[in-house]
């Protein structure tokens, strides 16, 4: 299987009475929390971080795309994937991703993609996502009601500029351009993997299944909560006739590894706490905008509801600030020694049928040294125990192809 | 009573009571599902017919529209689908707007008119609030001067299939985001200097969603005869808030 180390890169600073004072860590973050000295250093520890992850053997790093964000700082993944092009070997670059339907034209996304395998030299894995709500309608002020479409065209064009041997006009709904012609174009050929983040929707599930292209499920909620998508999501994989090769699916999953449990339950309770409870503060105002979501999903969601409430009439839930306690129990964190990770991660990887699997390692104000101590525990003693598996039975397609490592650029080395 | 016209992509729902000269009503975001107490109370002396709109109740496709000239254009099959080519008018929010857009681009479309808080300008030293990011709670006070009240309208009445009334309800809110979002200005400003024909404007005072100002910012701009008419005890719904006190304007401004 393949393991990936994932970076949210949180603003590690954010007040302990931010809840109380705040209505959200998103969309409207107040501006005066932002100390740019402080992100000057939080940027470069976590790229440190990445680069280390690369170092001790990670199969990929992955970054990802938020907007107006105080867990996620980054608007543009393809920043940071740029530098860790240079400053990494081996691992897969998965960038995860950029959301299409906010790059006009889309074709910036072809372009960027592109250089970022060139320079990488064929280490990407693009990541397609939609985009939540926060970002796309509400911080970029994309009309939720035109944004599916506007991100189905946009792949629709990406696709066609990587693999198109001449130039040529696109006469979209959405996007007009008399002269598409990417320059450059990706060294995986016809273009590289192609990953898609996604919620649990069964048109996505559909539209993977369709292209060939990975699913990966992003929660924050842990292995027990993602039983239920990953299940739906084989499920229609068998309804379709797909073959349940487990590197269709990829799943994230936290982790906290130390060299016991209750060691690890003092070094991440406060990171995760923070994570759980001040990052995860979203003002509810921005979580559904009207045409976010299809009908059909509405339709699910709904009668879900309606469900949930006749069942749970006399029991409504509560825990919105979880305690570590609760956070683990729910399966949100992992944490354990490196063999106890490495059972679970091992089960979790088997009933959820995943061959991809993203770690967070770091998560919520963790620091610098105690995120490389859980990077290194897991590199030397929690992978090399989950290292093989499913590697006999299946095949990765969607792994990226690199140019030779003899072939390859060296980046010059640093001087002091 | 409840019927239907016929449109290129489908049927679509036209109310309609009472006889006179017609009077086209056109509602705001998510539509009626029967016409509303101001109505009946003018179909005394007019013929009141409301086609719905794109997304509203009954209005059919809207997820076809792309851009304004696209709901003009939908807009106008409605108004020649009902017969109300050159009527008298009485637009509410996102019905005031796309009328008062008819009005410059159109103007033989629509005869005199009567704008109920309508959409369409955005001042950024007095914002509208932004109807789409407003926590369930909170929307019905954001909409109405009688919050409880409002509610109560919006809950499943028995009977209903809830999911239906629900997806019903979104689907509403979701055309109104189609054709306002973000901000809901769609460059209607450059444009009211053109329409000539009688205006009456009518906010309720405690509009939460329009600020009551913008009347004033309308009256500037339109170059024809304008007449303000606020309403005390009305929030942005008006013809749910005050619909004897909103019949009784239009009334005495339709003569």
């Amino acid at each position: 299987m393949k393991l990936l180390w994932f970076h949210l890169m949180p603003y590690t600073d954010l007040p302990s009475d931010f809840v109380e004072r705040h209505p959200s860590v998103w969309v409207d973050i107040d501006p005066a929390l932002f100390d740019a000295t402080k992100a000057h250093a939080m940027y470069n520890d976590f790229m440190d971080e990445l680069e280390a992850a690369a170092e001790l053997g990670f199969d990929g790093i992955c970054v990802n795309e938020h907007h107006q964000n105080g867990y996620g700082l980054m608007p543009s993944p393809n920043l940071i994937a740029s530098s860790l092009a240079r400053r990494t070997r081996d691992a897969a670059i998965c960038v995860m991703g950029n959301s299409l339907a906010l790059y006009n034209p889309p074709t910036r996304v072809a372009e960027e993609f592109a250089m970022l395998d060139c320079i990488s030299g064929g280490r990407l894995i693009a990541g397609f996502p939609v985009g939540t709500p926060m970002d796309t309608c509400y911080a970029y002020g994309m009309n939720p009601s035109q944004l599916r479409d506007r991100y189905y065209e946009a792949h629709d064009l990406i696709l066609r500029a990587w693999t198109a041997d001449e130039p040529f006009p696109w006469n979209g709904r959405y996007q007009k351009l008399r002269y598409v012609n990417p320059w450059p174009r990706p060294v995986q050929q016809p273009h590289p993997p192609v990953w898609i983040p996604g919620g649990g929707s069964v048109e996505t599930w559909q539209w993977c299944a369709e292209r060939d292209y990975v699913y990966t499920y992003l929660s924050y909620f842990g292995y027990k909560a993602g039983q239920a998508t990953m299940s739906g999501f084989w499920n229609e994989m068998d309804r379709l006739g797909k073959d349940r090769n487990p590197f269709r699916a990829g799943f994230l999953q936290f982790v906290g590894v130390a060299e016991s449990r209750q060691e690890a339950m003092d070094l991440y309770r406060e990171p995760a706490e923070y994570f759980y409870n001040r990052c995860l503060h979203v003002d509810a105002r921005y979580a559904q905008p009207p045409g976010y979501a299809s009908e059909k999903t509405i339709r699910a969601r709904v009668e879900s509801q309606v469900a949930r409430a006749a069942r749970e009439a006399s029991a409504p839930s509560s825990a919105s600030r979880p305690s570590f306690e609760d956070i683990v129990e729910q399966g949100y964190v992992v944490v354990g020694s490196p063999d106890e990770v490495a059972e679970r991660l091992r089960e979790v990887a088997v009933d959820l049928n995943v061959g991809q699997l993203m770690l967070l390692l770091q998560y919520g104000n963790m620091s610098k040294d105690l995120t490389l101590y859980n990077t290194e525990l897991f590199a030397k003693r929690v992978k090399p125990q989950l290292a093989g598996l499913f590697e006999d039975e299946w095949e990765n397609q969607w792994w990226p192809t690199p140019i030779a490592g003899d072939a390859r650029a060296q980046p010059r080395a640093l001087s002091s | 009573m409840s019927g239907s016209v016929s449109l290129a992509d489908g049927p679509c729902q036209v109310l309609s009571a009472g006889s006179g000269p017609p009077l086209g009503l056109l509602a705001d975001v998510g539509g009626w599902a029967v016409l509303p107490e101001f109505a009946q109370l003018l179909a005394d002396s007019r013929q009141v017919v409301a086609p719905a709109l794109p997304g509203q109740v009954g209005g059919g496709d809207f997820r076809g529209l792309d851009d304004l000239p696209d709901w003009l254009a939908a807009t106008l099959d409605r108004i020649e689908a009902a017969d109300l080519v050159g009527a008298d008018f009485v637009g509410f929010g996102i019905g005031g707007l796309l009328l008062a857009e008819l009005a410059a681009l159109s103007p033989a479309s629509v005869g005199r008119l009567v704008l109920v808080a309508p959409f369409g300008l955005y001042d950024a030293g007095e914002p509208t609030a932004d109807p789409f990011a407003a926590r369930l709670s909170e929307q019905p006070a954001l909409w109405s001067a009688r919050p409880d009240d409002y509610a109560a309208a919006l809950a499943c009445p028995d009977g209903e299939d809830p999911v239906e009334w629900q997806v019903t309800h979104l689907r509403g809110q979701e055309a109104a985001a189609r054709l306002l979002w973000p901000l809901g200005d769609l460059g209607l400003a450059k444009r009211l200097r053109r329409i000539q024909t009688e205006v009456l404007l009518v906010w309720g005072d405690d509009d939460r969603i329009v600020p009551p100002s913008y009347a004033k910012r309308f009256a500037d701009a339109i170059a024809g005869p304008v007449s303000v008419r606020s309403l005390p005890g009305a929030g942005h719904r008006v013809d749910f808030d005050q619909p004897r006190a909103l019949a009784e304007a239009i009334q005495a401004f339709l003569g």
